[in-house]
């Protein structure tokens, strides 16, 4: 904002704040300006890669954007109304599955594939909120904490998705409009990113994000005020959980065999709690970053460390970032600023 | 309960029948009756551990559980969670200010609008509301930049925008300066003159006495006094059990 | 005697042998969790390090298990006393338990998790003392020592402690800790000191359970992930501060699940576990044996 701009709302602010503050306050979301820079955006990074020319570009790309689905998932539930899922893992490997269930047993293709998994999940987050959210919120945590390991006993023991052996998927070579099959699961997951990235960006901005912070605020106080605090609850477990199975549903496309051991990884439990913690939790914004640099970080690290260390600096990361920085990076510029 | 206790003009806006609470063998609060009429300026005292916040907990929905029944204007509030109730308005304020931290004061203010049916002009209402509680020029800012007095307003900004048939004012001027609870007892008189049911929960004596029309007393979760405030401060049990303690 | 009997006999009885060593493993978590509001769900985490330190000193001093998990608990006392210190220094003091001190937990276990295969490598290690490979018999029962020494070893540790907070000073100052601070200021103890003092007995005890549970079975460092269901489940069950309601949920925990796993198979035990918790978090939040607030 300019110096002038300043000067008047400040002049008018004394004569007339009825008229001035609101105007302030409400910025009009501008959601068609954010639609249209992200899709610009993605535009820019598909013709930059193309123009690269390089397919460790598109893996390391895939990389990061998955990680964004799954930190903003994460985000709208812990950010927005601070109630921790542990289990993005669990939930992350449910949409996985349900994309190899739906492709063994009706040779369905990826795009319905990750619909369903969005159903599967949501139905799951869904399902373990209405069990624990009446409680405390440490208790729906504390299930959440839970239910990685259990679904992946499920899938230990479900023969016909491969069990411990894991299951493969027929890559193509090729998926035509698209110069190679690293381009198309990049796309995928850019367009996924991009939705999902909207969808946190729509529910801050919105009256269900409002209703959200209130509760994470003061749940008591928002029940007083007349907000529904288990029904918001309950959607934003749903959303949380249905984006979250978004994100693990290309992951057999992606990498042509899954097993459990892969689909539970804890890699992405502590990714997808870390990441938004470290950018910022409680803007759509702060788990992008967190995605991007810590993201980018892993990538780049793996190069150099094992991927046992490169885990352990995350989990280091987490704790000293919660402790120090508990704004996150985003936190930490508003305040400088 | 016979027709002609139903239906004796003005009905009335809030009927608690027989309501209590129990916490495994201690009796909060026992079997208290009460009826209010619409518009009506109640003053409710009694000593600590008499039951006054646990009989606020039953009318507002915060205990999920309680004996006896609880009507609204004619429907029944039992069941029904803390948010139904304040839709049904019924508003109440909270003994420690409870604003939402990390929302701006305006924020605060929106939030029952947003929830109340009024989405589409809550900044305006809120604006409003902020204008009724002197607030106004401070919208922008983080309720921990507000003064205790501020804050309590804030509380009541939030209630009011509720557009309540009731509310509870939980030790709303408790810290507060002389000064200061003549401020919330003006707003509370405006908000009643504009036909707001108040329920003043209150230590502050003076306080109580300016602004009620009738007062209760509670004593060990028991209702000792019902009546005009002067008379009922004068009854020699309310005297010996309640003021002598003080 | 009908063989399906003795089957179910001699799974209630290990059951219950098992059962001890989860209310080892889940005392730690009454105290900390149930008595002190400290949800710390690094505590199966700081087990399972437990039991790899076991293995370790047992097998370069050539020392009983065992006796490596009671000679160890004051160290892991000390770095309880640590975990406190920060955690109450950058979240309790600020109150942000709920997001940013869970997340803290989160860390540790996580930190604790990959440090040992970092360490050890992703195997299983055990430690099996002479005694492992004998069983006494009763009967149609068995009585196998590699259970039942640890068992012993968990009460004994959970008794000691249950007098511990019921006789002395500073053991009802721990109780008074969560409910009454009123009480607290009156005995004239500062609960930040109580707090630390108990939370790193948590830890000790985690420290003793990880020995018990390096002699029932290996451990591998990604056992604590399938304790957090049981510890939780158990301590929930229990009554969150009650030491004899949690001994009595493990108790019942392990018959439960040692039945299921006779006569279903063992894989799906952690299935068993978090059926458990979410039944009692959906019907029975206030424990099985406590009443409503």
């Amino acid at each position: 904002m300019s110096a002038a701009g300043e000067r008047s709302v400040e002049a008018v602010g004394l004569d007339a704040p009825r008229a001035a503050v609101p105007k302030l306050l409400a910025p009009s979301p501008h959601h068609a300006l954010f639609w249209l820079c992200a899709v610009l955006l993605g535009a820019a990074l598909v013709v930059g890669l193309r123009l690269i020319g390089n397919e460790y570009g598109y893996f390391a790309g895939y990389f990061i954007l998955q990680y964004i689905v799954l930190s903003s998932a994460w985000n709208i539930l812990g950010g927005y109304a601070g109630y921790v899922n542990f289990g993005a893992a669990g939930f992350m490997a449910a949409g996985a599955y349900t994309a190899i269930a739906l492709r063994k047993a009706f040779g369905l293709d990826l795009l319905p594939g990750i619909v369903a998994a969005g159903f599967v999940a949501g139905l799951l987050g869904l399902g373990t909120g209405y069990l624990t959210l009446r409680l405390r919120g440490v208790f729906f945590s504390i299930a959440t904490l839970c239910l990685a390991v259990v679904l992946q006993t499920l899938i230990v023991n479900w023969d016909y998705v491969g069990g411990s052996r894991g299951a493969y998927i027929v890559r193509p070579r090729e998926v035509p409009p698209f110069v190679s099959y690293g381009e198309y699961m990049f796309v995928v997951m850019l367009v996924l990113a991009i939705l999902a990235v909207g969808i946190s960006r729509t529910v801050e901005l919105s009256r269900l994000g409002r209703g959200l912070q209130a509760i994470r605020d003061n749940e008591r106080a928002a029940e007083a005020v007349g907000v529904p605090t288990l029904r918001l609850k309950l959607i934003a477990t749903t959303l949380c959980g249905a984006l979250m199975g978004v994100a693990g549903a290309p992951l057999p496309y992606y990498s042509g065999y899954l097993n459990p051991e892969a689909a539970f990884s804890l890699a992405y439990a502590v990714n997808a709690i870390a990441m938004p913690l470290i950018g910022g939790a409680g803007s759509w914004l702060g788990p992008v970053i967190g995605a991007v640099l810590l993201g980018g970080l892993q990538q780049a690290a793996t190069v150099t460390i094992s991927s046992a260390l490169n885990l352990w600096i995350v989990g280091w990361m987490l704790v000293i970032f919660v402790a120090l920085f508990p704004r996150g990076i985003i936190g930490w510029f508003r305040r400088r600023a | 309960m016979s027709a002609a206790l139903q239906d004796p003009a003005p009905a009335p806006l809030l009927r608690a029948e027989k309501v209590g609470k129990r916490f495994g063998g201690f009796v909060a609060l026992a079997e208290v009756d009460l009826v209010l009429r619409p518009g009506e300026r109640l003053g409710l005292i009694g000593p600590n551990g008499s039951g006054k916040s646990t009989f606020v907990n039953c009318i507002s929905g915060d205990f999920a559980q309680h004996d006896g029944s609880v009507t609204l204007a004619g429907a029944k509030l039992d069941g029904l969670k803390p948010h139904a109730r304040a839709r049904r308005g019924l508003a109440r304020t909270f003994q420690l200010p409870q604003p939402f931290r990390s929302l701006t004061v305006l924020e605060n203010v929106r939030v029952p609008l947003l929830f109340g049916g009024h989405a589409a002009d809550a900044t305006e209402r809120a604006m409003a509301c902020l204008e009724q509680v002197e607030l106004a020029a401070k919208a922008a800012r983080l309720p921990r930049e507000l003064t205790q007095v501020e804050q309590r307003r804030l509380e009541l900004a939030r209630a009011i925008a509720l557009d309540p048939q009731l509310l509870i004012a939980d030790e709303a001027m408790a810290g507060l300066s002389h000064a200061e609870v003549d401020q919330i007892i003006a707003l509370l008189l405006r908000l009643n003159a504009a036909g707001t049911a108040v329920i003043m929960i209150e230590h502050i004596m003076r306080a109580v006495t300016e602004f009620s029309e009738r007062l209760i007393v509670f004593v060990a979760g028991r209702k000792i006094a019902d009546g005009a405030p002067r008379e009922v401060l004068a009854m020699p049990e309310v005297e010996g059990a309640y003021l002598g303690k003080q | 005697m009908d063989p399906d009997l003795i089957l179910l006999l001699n799974g209630i009885v290990s059951g219950l042998l098992l059962g001890g060593l989860y209310a080892a493993a889940a005392t730690g978590l009454a105290v900390s969790f149930g008595m002190l509001d400290i949800v710390n769900i690094a505590h199966p985490a700081l087990m399972v390090m437990g039991a790899f330190t076991v293995v370790l000193i047992g097998t370069a001093l050539g020392l009983d298990p065992l006796l490596v998990a009671v000679l160890q608990a004051p160290l892991f006392y000390l770095l309880g006393v640590l975990i406190y210190g920060v955690y109450h220094h950058f979240f309790e003091k600020r109150g942000e338990e709920a997001l940013q001190g869970l997340a803290f937990f989160f860390g540790v276990m996580f930190i604790i998790e990959v440090g040992l295969v970092m360490a050890f490598g992703p195997e299983q290690r055990f430690l099996d003392p002479p005694y492992a490979f004998i069983t006494w018999r009763l009967g149609e029962i068995d009585l196998p020592l590699r259970m039942l020494a640890p068992a012993l070893l968990a009460l004994a540790a959970l008794g000691a402690l249950h007098l511990y907070l019921k006789r002395s000073f500073t053991g009802l100052a721990v109780a008074a800790v969560a409910q009454d601070a009123e009480a607290l200021r009156l005995m004239a103890v500062n609960p930040v000191r109580i707090k630390r003092l108990a939370f790193g007995l948590s830890v000790a005890l985690a420290s003793i359970a990880g020995g018990a549970l390096v002699v029932v079975q290996p451990v591998d460092p990604s056992s604590g992930q399938i304790f957090i269901g049981r510890v939780f489940a158990i301590c929930i069950m229990g009554g969150m501060a009650s030491l004899p309601g949690c001994l009595t949920a493990a108790l019942l925990f392990g018959v439960v699940e040692n039945v299921t796993a006779t006569f279903y198979g063992p894989s799906w035990s952690p299935a068993v576990a978090f059926g458990w918790l979410l039944l009692v978090l959906a019907f029975r939040p206030q424990g099985l044996f406590g009443r409503m607030a």
